[in-house]
């Protein structure tokens, strides 16, 4: 049984203007120990979905349905306080931006020790010692004095550590990070997508890593979701999504990357906007934006399918099996072709 | 100043038709303390002595980490920031100390375009007007001309000419980039500084607008200042790039000589922390992770800026003395580093990385 | 901290000069020769001259003030140096000193201003808190209706209305007037104690209060709404933390922080004169002396009065940044 099952998960929230489909039928699982990359631009329902599964929307105006199994216990359909007892302790999330993650009045040594009494009951000196370990773990250097500090002292970087360390401090075996690394420079971001590994390896938590860049997750995932106008587009092992990619959306993100290691003279790039999620468009969501669309695009939602021979590798696009494979292999060999020396 | 000044210009071993020479620029904020009479404490230096030149039609790219003066550079040029010292000069003018009224011409030629497309437009005005102010304020043309003139320029952004009318809120990031642009544009600028304008966009949208911003660039002979921290951006629209760190430049050099031969050690940890989108190349190669933070621009390291950070320290002689910005042997004469101890070649391993000074201390991480 | 604190004493100090030049100079522009009334109808010309001589209204304008500066300031040197207690001058009409005025006006508007200020904190606390908390529901709703009701309701007009009904009809409450707390403060003959007292400023400590806990109940509302929806409250959910201690530990704390000022501001501001309120239910506060001394041309008086009410301001404001500094530790240690 995998850690974490979602199934056909949905979240609609009813604004002024009508309800928007934020999340529309998404499913994944999560095996312990795995990192998980879902990738997707803004409004893509990426961060939603992970919101939700932890119980964090707001209660009004929010429609829930669908199944996410966390070790075979549905967590949308669980009691306040049961759900309470596992948010922080079996599963925890780390946030995009850590300027404002961290409550500006209490000092982090107070809201490290805060996380470890919610679950366990220890001591005030007890919960104070384990706030001073993981914050050494994370590499905040002189912890011990930097225990009293508050918030406003660290920088973005140590603010994020100080996150991870709140996250990891009962041992969680998931843990959700919303773009931990889009707020941060990059050599600030791989000091702290090093960490994450390393905590992984350490506590052996499940990751699900959310974030727009391709490149952090060829470099830390195991199995990625690419997400489209709050539903799935394609999802397979990362290996599977970088070397042969199946859906256009795919193709599309990758080729509007400029890479350190190829040159183009222009990019290759989706026209249009996102869709709105109010009125997503008719069939197929991506279609008006997709070079391929066919006739049968704008009629039908294409269902996420697995790939012939590909039991880990699942699209929605209707497109033909040998196309995909051509214009998949296509731009592929452009980026090699093109790589210079 | 003269005597620094002079000695720049010697080093920038200039042609002549440069458009654009900038000679030890320094831009400092002072700070203040004091109970009734605030005197001055110190400052921060934001931009400390950068000299460089820039030619008609090029792109020269600048990346750096949040603080190490990019943007205050770039406000710099385009005198929306006063420098403290130093020189600008455009098209053979010495703009450096022009007068409100004195700058006015020049600032028909240079634009700039900002980060955030949500906040440099005017919500309460329509992207007509927002696009076709310049031209008002320059007295280019009849409300008719104007209008036309507009209308073409929204269609060369590729937006939609009839939504002359309509307000930027109407409009989604990708294309509220597309009307600053256009906007930029209007008076037929030689140059445009854009500072961070894709960093707030999304993956797909990004390419839109450097697709955009590069057909613009052929098709008027733009020249661009270009500043990001995202080194992938920068390698795909610069023909030169500049490295800069607390203030100062570490690396400039041509595009394929910076990023395939990186020789400063901060630039190499740089690249090697950029993640790459391919999980094969990404996982195998080598990674330098710098430590800690960037350190205060209020006080900056003695010797070498980067010295508390780099992984090959060298005590001794990286913090006591400041290297210069040089090309060395073995290296393009238009590539230049600020380096005592240029990296070898590349790719390197860590430990090589580390070069010959392995068993030295490693430097406590800086906050 | 205490170069804050040194830095908010030369404030005051400069403040104080400019409230009560501006006070000065407003008062003689004035065309009313305080001489000229308290010498009242049957004045001579040489009367007139010996009471301008006895106020020193004959003086340039300079010099006057400069002798109202003099005795404000609590150090002299007349006589070695040393502290004295400042002196506000004498009303040029009731024969009585500026400081015993002020002293005896002072602990009615402070009362007023205290019962009210817990009053109104009291009902606008959990009801902002509670409507914040269910935006849009029945209570929130109700509330606001009762917010714009409450911000409507002119002192004056609610004091009259309460005043006819509650003890002119009915005569639940008194009239008007006021009754000390201890036996040593009233009017001679007057009864005393905590329960005449309370009962004397009920009406009056609900029409003060009404408009303010609109006021309040708006901002905290709209202030822990805001602070609702923060990441470091949903920080502090993601930790597994039940909503009641969010609500303590992680939402409160930093919603009430401008309300702390808010709340400085306005008693500081109330103590300088509730004046509508002490009008209609007679009460003889500083508000009441305000409005009867500037009627009656009485400069001293109502200089007196600004002299402390900005002393009242500038002490609460203290008060509210020391507060303020101890809540947040971003003021505190930077």
């Amino acid at each position: 049984m995998a850690l974490l099952d979602v199934i056909d998960l949905k979240t609609h929230f009813k604004t002024g203007d009508g309800i928007v489909k934020a999340v529309d039928g998404v499913s994944f699982s999560v095996d312990a120990g795995q990192t998980l990359g879902i990738v997707g631009e803004s409004g893509s329902g990426k961060s939603v979905t992970c919101l939700t599964i932890m119980g964090l929307n707001a209660k009004r105006n929010t429609a829930t349905s669908g199944q996410a199994l966390f070790k075979g216990e549905d967590l949308l359909k669980m009691r306040g306080d049961r759900l309470r007892r596992i948010r922080g302790n079996d599963m925890a999330m780390i946030f995009q931006d850590p300027m404002t993650s961290l409550n500006p009045v209490h000092s982090i040594g107070k809201q490290l020790a805060e996380a470890v009494q919610l679950h366990n009951d220890a001591t005030k000196k007890q919960a104070a010692a384990r706030a001073l370990e993981l914050l050494k773990q994370v590499g905040i250097p002189r912890a011990e004095s930097r225990i009293y500090d508050y918030p406003h002292q660290f920088s973005g970087g140590m603010r994020q550590r100080v996150m991870i360390a709140m996250a990891l401090i009962n041992n969680p075996d998931l843990l959700i990070a919303d773009e931990p690394t889009t707020a941060l420079d990059v050599t600030m971001q791989a000091q702290i997508l090093e960490l994450i590994a390393k905590m992984q390896r350490e506590y052996g938590s499940a990751v699900i890593m959310i974030t727009h860049d391709l490149g952090v997750v060829a470099e830390i995932a195991d199995d990625v979701i690419v997400m489209y106008a709050a539903e799935v587009a394609e999802q397979a092992p990362v290996d599977r999504i970088f070397n042969n990619p199946q859906h256009p959306y795919t193709w599309g993100l990758m080729g509007s990357l400029p890479r350190l290691n190829a040159d183009v003279e222009r990019l290759v790039q989706i026209e249009g906007q996102p869709p709105s999620l109010l009125h997503p468009p008719r069939g197929c969501r991506f279609n008006p934006r997709c070079a391929y669309a066919m006739p049968v695009c704008r009629e039908e939602d294409p269902p996420l399918a697995t790939v012939p021979g590909e039991e880990s590798h699942f699209q929605a696009c209707h497109l033909d099996q040998e196309t995909k494979d051509h214009v998949s292999a296509e731009l592929l060999g452009s980026f090699a072709g093109e790589a210079t020396a | 100043m003269t005597a620094v000044a002079a000695e720049q210009r010697s080093e920038l071993d200039l042609h002549g038709d440069e458009l654009l020479v900038v000679e030890g620029l320094e831009k400092h904020f002072p700070v203040t303390k004091g109970i009734m009479f605030r005197k001055q404490v110190g400052a921060v230096k934001a931009v400390d002595g950068v000299t460089f030149a820039v030619n008609e039609g090029e792109t020269i790219g600048v990346v750096g980490e949040s603080g190490c003066g990019k943007s205050t550079m770039a406000r710099c040029l385009v005198r929306l920031l006063n420098p403290t010292a130093g020189r600008v000069t455009f098209r053979g003018s010495d703009i450096t100390n022009l007068s409100r009224a004195a700058m006015r011409p020049y600032r028909r030629e240079m634009m700039m375009i900002f980060q955030d497309p949500y906040a440099s437009l005017n919500s309460r005005k329509r992207v007509g007007f927002i696009v076709g102010e310049a031209l008002q304020v320059n007295k280019m043309g009849t409300p008719t001309e104007i209008k036309k003139r507009v209308q073409e320029l929204l269609e060369i952004v590729g937006l939609n000419p009839e939504h002359y009318n309509r307000f930027p809120h109407e409009f989604s990031g990708g294309q509220r980039q597309r009307i600053g642009i256009a906007r930029a544009l209007a008076i037929n600028p030689k140059l445009i500084v854009c500072d961070e304008p894709v960093s707030a966009l999304d993956v797909s949208v990004q390419a839109q607008i450097l697709n955009l911003l590069k057909d613009l660039q052929k098709e008027f002979n733009l020249t661009y200042i270009f500043i990001a921290h995202d080194l992938n951006v920068v390698r795909h629209i610069s023909d030169r790039v500049f490295v800069m760190y607390l203030g100062q430049m570490m690396e400039s050099g041509a595009r394929h000589d910076l990023y395939d031969t990186p020789k400063h050690p901060y630039t190499g940890s740089l690249l090697s922390a950029v993640p790459i989108p391919d999980p094969q190349l990404g996982r195998s190669r080598a990674r330098i992770v710098l430590e800690g933070d960037v350190p205060s621009p209020l006080n900056p390291p003695t010797g070498c800026r980067f010295h508390t950070r780099c992984p090959r320290f060298h005590e001794g002689h990286c913090d006591v003395e400041t290297p210069e910005l040089a090309s060395r042997d073995g290296m393009a004469e238009s590539h230049a580093v600020r380096c005592h101890y240029p990296l070898e070649r590349w790719p390197l391993s860590e430990a090589e990385m580390r070069g010959h000074f392995a068993s030295a201390p490693v430097p406590a991480p800086a906050e | 901290m205490i170069q804050y604190l040194i830095r908010r004493v030369f404030w005051a100090i400069a403040l104080m000069f400019t409230v009560t030049a501006i006070g000065f100079a407003l008062f003689y522009l004035v065309p009313k020769d305080p001489a000229r009334v308290a010498c009242g109808k049957s004045c001579t010309p040489v009367m007139l001259k010996r009471i301008s001589h006895d106020l020193g209204t004959d003086r340039p304008l300079y010099v006057q003030y400069a002798k109202f500066v003099g005795k404000l300031i609590p150090f002299s040197f007349t006589g070695g140096p040393h502290f004295k207690y400042p002196n506000l001058g004498h009303s040029y009409f009731s024969q009585q000193s500026v400081n015993q005025i002020i002293t005896q006006a002072a602990p009615i508007t402070m009362s007023l201003v205290f019962g009210a200020v817990i009053l109104w904190m009291l009902v606008a606390l959990p009801i902002g808190i509670l409507s914040a908390l269910r935006p849009r529901s029945l209570l929130d709703r109700t509330t606001m209706f009762g917010v714009l009701v409450g911000v409507s309701m002119h002192p004056v007009w609610l004091g009259l209305l309460l005043l006819y009904f509650l003890s002119d009809r009915v005569q639940l409450f008194p009239i008007g007037g006021y009754a000390g707390l201890f036996s040593s403060g009233g009017v001679e003959g007057q009864s005393t104690g905590l329960v005449q007292w309370a009962y004397h400023l009920a009406l009056p400590w609900f029409t003060l209060a009404v408009l303010f806990m609109a006021i309040y109940v708006r901002m905290i509302r709209a202030n822990v709404m805001e602070v609702m929806s923060e990441d470091y409250v949903r920080t502090a959910r993601a930790k597994g933390a039940p909503e009641s201690r969010v609500l303590r530990q992680h939402i409160l704390r930093n919603a009430l922080l401008p309300v702390v000022t808010m709340l400085g501001m306005d008693i500081g501001l109330a103590l300088g004169g509730a004046v509508f309120t002490e009008s209609i239910y007679g009460l003889q506060g500083l508000g009441w002396w305000t409005v009867q001394s500037i009627t009656a041309g009485d400069t001293p008086t109502v200089l007196g009065v600004i002299v402390f009410a900005t002393t009242m301001i500038i002490v609460f404001n203290l008060i509210v940044d020391v507060l303020y500094a101890w809540i947040d530790p971003r003021i505190r240690l930077s």
